[in-house]
């Protein structure tokens, strides 16, 4: 319960933190609401020789409506998100599922950013952003550059941006009144997920239907299977009959390979029955 | 204070629901726990653990443990063997012929289990404890983990080499084998299951800490650890460390929980005061939570075999029981004995007029078992309440039915069992009656046809179980027949201060239960005082001197009443101080508005503060009688208190995924006198709730190579208020005879009977697919596998 020693630095600006990430390299690590990070520093799993803290650049905690699209700060707390207006009328399903994310005080610490930039794939955004086309956007030395979600979860707790990027904000379709439908399988209201899925129809931006999985692999997942079969008019019961397609979801304590690769079938198909398919 | 103003104190007798005088100490972050405690200078311990779970210790490399700044030394098992005055204590031994190796503070040559401590790095702060614990290198040579009960019971891979056996003992009860023997062979019914008991981890809020802090020049020696047993700790102390234990002082501060888990003396305990002796400094640990984990004791751990014979109406005959009991890789304070507290009690709540119980001890190479809130009792209530559901099938009747025609009858009590015990007093039909009318029974069962006959994948299932317990451990005599080494008694004072305040010094230990505001009600009830005006010492060696502590669901059956019966001293003594003063006979004086009065004459009085004056001043007491308004009683029960329950669940079980949901529970106890309802209540909130864990989410889940894989709470599935329901209690009363103040225990009360609740539950909602057993914890893959196993059977038969 006690992590290895670190420097820690407090960084003033995104471009300050982008400098020390330049000037550290792989020893910093980035602290934001600190739930995923903090963690596996006290046992130490994780022991990064420098800790560069953004969590209290307040512009980068922001929602805002532009261009029919919902921009959304990465330091946005998951309370804030679950609660804020425009997320809520713009993209129902995002400000739901932040607030399904495990404990009051997780939600009012950790944040959206630090969900996509730890690219766990039993988090439950990165399946929401997956399935809503969202796009991701990180500066670095070079300025700013666009990441579509499809491309950023590249591993097992690996992702796209830089050793020295930030990621900055989170640009999601305003999808509007358009049907939705997110499933979350756990144990304890406050847990991890085993296997998530999150539904949303009639796409705004891309006009086809979006589902993405939770924890059913190394990384946050697109259900390519069930959005072809869906985009072909199949029915919610035989499109989420290929939840699993593509999937090597893992053996654990709480549930085998076997028994996720069911479980997404079953919630894929409650999504989209939730959703209205 | 006037004689109105007193009987305008707020109701405080026995039955009131006092607010808890301990929450706002704690809720505000007053209370002190152990790692709270600022001690200048002392040095913290980290501790080395072995990373496997059977391993040879080959050399140890400190050096660069030694250079990590802050790192003072680093001691290995064999540099401080020479220091222990004794090997670490098992204080029951339960058979005469019991197998335990030599348990060293640290291991020394050999490592048993993953947490055994192999080293220990003393530092300027707990941050470089930690980080030279990290730069220890170990050499180790690892050996085959024995992990299975039954595999350990085979002696394939033996543990300890000088004991040449994994087996450690074999206790038997049979009173009269022959009519178990009998009963078996005239029986129209017979059922035999098999149940596992899983390892748990009791995960109290608070892990363990200790700190001690020697007197360099005085010789003697603070300890302030998170125990239960501060009184227990010090005499360990004293045997273990070769410390005399007159120079011993030690103090449970405010204490986070135990549910049995610290009803212990553990090896870091030892380490400390070992330490801050050698090194002339105070010395502090503190525990990390998946340090506890492996640490700490855990508790179950049975492979159960039970039998029931029974006549054509389904009427028992005799009960058979057989069990094999992991003990872990040592035996702690009491761990051999777990089993036993269990042992009388397979018979639960029934008329049984034979019965038989034997146990086997094994060692396997994990953390030691030990106390875990009910002890012996929740393996015995869940093998007894499991097999009445199979008996029920097997009969052909219903859950509810089969216990009424088996129950003891409410007019057989003192009833002797055929274990033998003698339970106190009962009255169990009352509760389930109350308990099935909670749930709405009928219409429950209404619902589940309903269901079922609709085709509906969401399945109802409602479980029943009725427990009986032994508790208010306990009277002196027994413990001596099970080989026991202490007593069961319990000390307490009570004390009249010059100024009319009450000083209660109570032997039992709190840690969490809310002894100080209990204790306060049952003196103030008696002396007609505010309880606000009672004070509650305890928990310090020093100030409280004689105790046997908290553990057992002892402390208001054994402390409690001992408290009660010093005030009754203090009663007597008072009365003939004031017959003195008031020149009238004592059987004149009757207790009234906070003092003592001439009955049928009211001016003719005396307060309490007058006479606890008188007392003190001493200036005109009787002849013979001793200065100060003092009572003090240690008081040895004559028997255990039985307190009994029927608990009901009802679990909706989604047929897709396996998800189990808790939707209703309905608890009717009966614990004799309530002093405190609300104190009551939570205990019971809360010891449900622990109870329906084992049945739904928890297990120490170890693998092949003896390793814990779910040492954190991320993985260790302790359940929140957001997974149960809200829950219905109700209570009966059938005060116990034993005890003046008619009281039982209730601390372990909800954890026994609430697992085979839940169970029974969940294998009622299954019945339709034909399974008719669940492995614990209950997880929605298990259950999921449970059904399509028992739907291909089907299907494979048809």
């Amino acid at each position: 319960m006690i992590p290895a020693a670190f420097d820690y630095q407090r960084a003033a600006s995104v471009d300050e933190a982008v400098g020390l990430l330049g000037e550290h390299g792989d020893d910093a690590k980035l602290l934001a609401g600190g739930h995923s990070l903090l963690p596996l520093m006290r046992l130490r799993l994780a022991a990064p020789a420098v800790l560069v803290d953004i969590g209290r650049l307040e512009d980068l905690s922001y929602v805002r409506s532009a261009d029919g699209q919902v921009r959304i700060g990465a330091l946005c707390r998951h309370h804030d998100l679950a609660t804020s207006d425009e997320v809520r009328e713009q993209v129902p399903l995002l400000a739901h599922v932040a607030g399904q994310i495990g404990d009051p005080q997780v939600r009012h610490r950790g944040t959206i950013g630090g969900s996509i930039a730890h690219g766990d794939p039993a988090s439950d955004l990165p399946a929401a952003l997956l399935a809503l086309r969202s796009t991701l956007v990180a500066r670095g030395p070079g300025g700013e550059r666009e990441i579509p979600a499809d491309e950023m979860f590249t591993g097992f707790l690996e992702t796209a941006l830089g050793p020295d990027e930030v990621l900055t904000e989170i640009r999601v379709p305003a999808v509007g009144s358009a049907p939705w439908g997110f499933q979350k399988f756990v144990r304890r209201a406050q847990d991890w997920a085993i296997v998530g899925a999150a539904a949303v129809l009639g796409n705004g931006n891309s006009g086809g239907p979006g589902v993405g999985l939770v924890n059913m692999g190394a990384t946050p997942l697109r259900a390519a299977g069930v959005e072809e079969a869906l985009r072909g008019g199949a029915s919610p019961g035989d499109a989420a009959a290929r939840a699993d397609e593509g999937t090597e979801p893992t053996d654990d304590l709480n549930a085998s390979a076997e028994y996720r690769r069911h479980l997404a079938r079953v919630l894929v198909r409650r999504a989209l029955e939730s959703a209205g398919a | 204070m006037t004689a109105a103003e007193v009987t305008e104190a707020p109701a405080a007798g026995l039955g009131t629901r006092l607010p808890r005088k301990e929450d706002a100490p704690l809720l505000t972050g007053e209370s002190r726990f152990v790692d709270d405690l600022a001690i200048p200078g002392a040095l913290w311990l980290g501790m080395v653990r072995s990373p496997f779970a059977h391993a040879r210790i080959g050399g140890i490399d400190t050096s660069a443990a030694l250079a990590v700044p802050g790192v003072r030394h680093v001691f290995t098992g064999a540099d401080l063997r020479d220091g222990w005055a004794a090997a670490m204590p098992c204080a029951w031994p339960v058979t005469e012929d019991m197998k335990a190796a030599d348990h060293w503070p640290v291991a020394d040559g050999k490592a048993c289990y993953v947490g055994d401590i192999v080293a220990v790095v003393v530092a300027d702060s707990r941050y470089a404890a930690a980080d030279g614990v990290d730069a220890v290198v170990v050499d180790y040579d690892p050996l085959e983990a024995v992990v299975d009960l039954e595999d350990a019971a085979g002696d394939r891979v033996v543990i300890h080499d000088a004991l040449g056996t994994n087996q450690s003992y074999t206790w038997t009860l049979a009173p009269d084998p022959d009519a178990v023997e009998r009963a078996f062979e005239e029986a129209a019914h017979v059922v035999g299951e098999r149940y596992v008991q899983q390892r748990l981890i009791p995960v109290a809020m608070e892990p363990r800490g200790v700190a001690a802090v020697p007197s360099v020049y005085g010789g003697d020696l603070t300890v302030y650890s998170a125990t239960q047993i501060p009184h227990i700790l010090k005499v360990m102390i004293a045997a273990t460390c070769g410390v005399p234990e007159s120079k011993v002082r030690v103090i449970a501060p405010s204490v986070g929980g135990g549910f049995g888990s610290k009803l212990n003396v553990y090896a870091e305990e030892f380490i400390a005061v070992a330490l801050a002796r050698r090194l002339g400094v105070p010395t502090r640990w503190t525990e990390g939570r998946s340090e506890n984990a492996v640490a700490t004791i855990q508790g179950r751990g049975q492979i159960q075999d039970i039998e029931l014979a029974a006549d054509a109406d389904g009427k028992l005959t005799a009960v058979r029981v057989r069990l094999l009991a992991d003990m872990g890789a040592y035996m702690q304070l009491v761990t051999p004995g777990i089993p036993l507290l269990g042992a009388f009690l397979y018979g639960g709540v029934y008329d049984v007029p034979a019965y038989s119980f034997e146990c086997t001890g094994v060692f396997t190479t994990k953390t030691p078992t030990d106390a875990y809130r009910g002890a012996g009792r929740p393996e015995a209530t869940y093998a007894i309440e499991r097999a009445m559901e199979s008996l029920a099938r097997e009969v052909g009747v219903d859950a509810a039915e089969i216990r009424r025609r088996n129950y003891i009858p409410a007019d057989r009590f003192p009833y002797d069992s055929a274990s033998g015990l003698t339970y106190d007093s009962g009255n169990y039909g009352p509760t389930l009656d109350r308990a099935l009318e909670l749930v709405g029974y009928d219409d429950r069962r209404a619902e589940q046809q309903r269901r079922r006959d609709a085709g509906d994948t969401k399945h109802l299932g409602i479980g029943i179980a009725t427990y009986v317990e032994m508790c208010g451990l306990a009277p002196s005599r027994v413990l001596a027949s099970l080989n026991y080494a202490a007593g069961g008694w319990e000390a307490a004072t009570v004390r009249v201060l010059p100024t009319g305040t009450v000083q209660v010094v109570s032997g039992t230990t709190p840690h969490g239960q809310g002894h100080e505001t209990s204790w306060s009600q049952i003196v103030a009830d008696k002396l007609g005082v505010d309880p606000a005006s009672v004070e509650v010492l305890h928990s310090d060696t020093a100030v409280s001197a004689i105790g046997m502590d908290t553990y057992g669901s002892r402390s208001l059956a054994v402390g409690g009443v001992a408290v009660d019966m010093a005030t009754d001293q203090v009663i007597e003594r008072a009365r003939r101080i004031a017959a003195h003063q008031l020149e009238c006979a004592e059987d004149d004086l009757e207790l009234a508005d906070g003092g003592l009065r001439v009955k049928g004459t009211p001016t003719k009085a005396m307060t309490l503060q007058e006479v606890a004056f008188e007392a003190f001043s001493a200036h005109n007491l009787p002849d013979g009688l001793e200065p100060n308004l003092v009572g003090q009683v240690t008081y040895d029960p004559p028997n255990f208190v039985f307190p009994f329950g029927t608990h009901v669940a009802v679990v909706e079980i989604d047929e897709e995924t396996g998800m189990v949901e808790l939707v209703d529970y309905a608890a009717v106890d009966d614990c004799g006198v309530q002093v405190n309802p609300m104190i009551v209540e939570g205990q019971l909130h809360g010891g449900i709730v622990q109870g329906a864990a084992q049945a739904l989410w928890e297990e120490a889940v170890y693998d092949d190579d003896g390793q814990l894989r779910n040492p954190s709470l991320t993985d260790y599935c302790v359940p929140s208020a957001a997974e149960v329901p809200s829950i219905k209690l109700d209570h009966t009363e059938t005060p116990s005879p034993t005890n003046p103040l008619g009281v039982k225990g209730i601390g372990e009360a909800g954890t026994i009977v609430s697992t085979p609740t839940v169970v029974n539950a969940i294998v009622d909602a299954l019945a339709p697919f034909g399974v008719t057993d669940i492995t614990m914890p209950a997880t929605p893959e298990r259950v999921w596998s449970a059904i399509g196993e028992a739907r291909s059977a089907q299907e494979g038969a048809s």
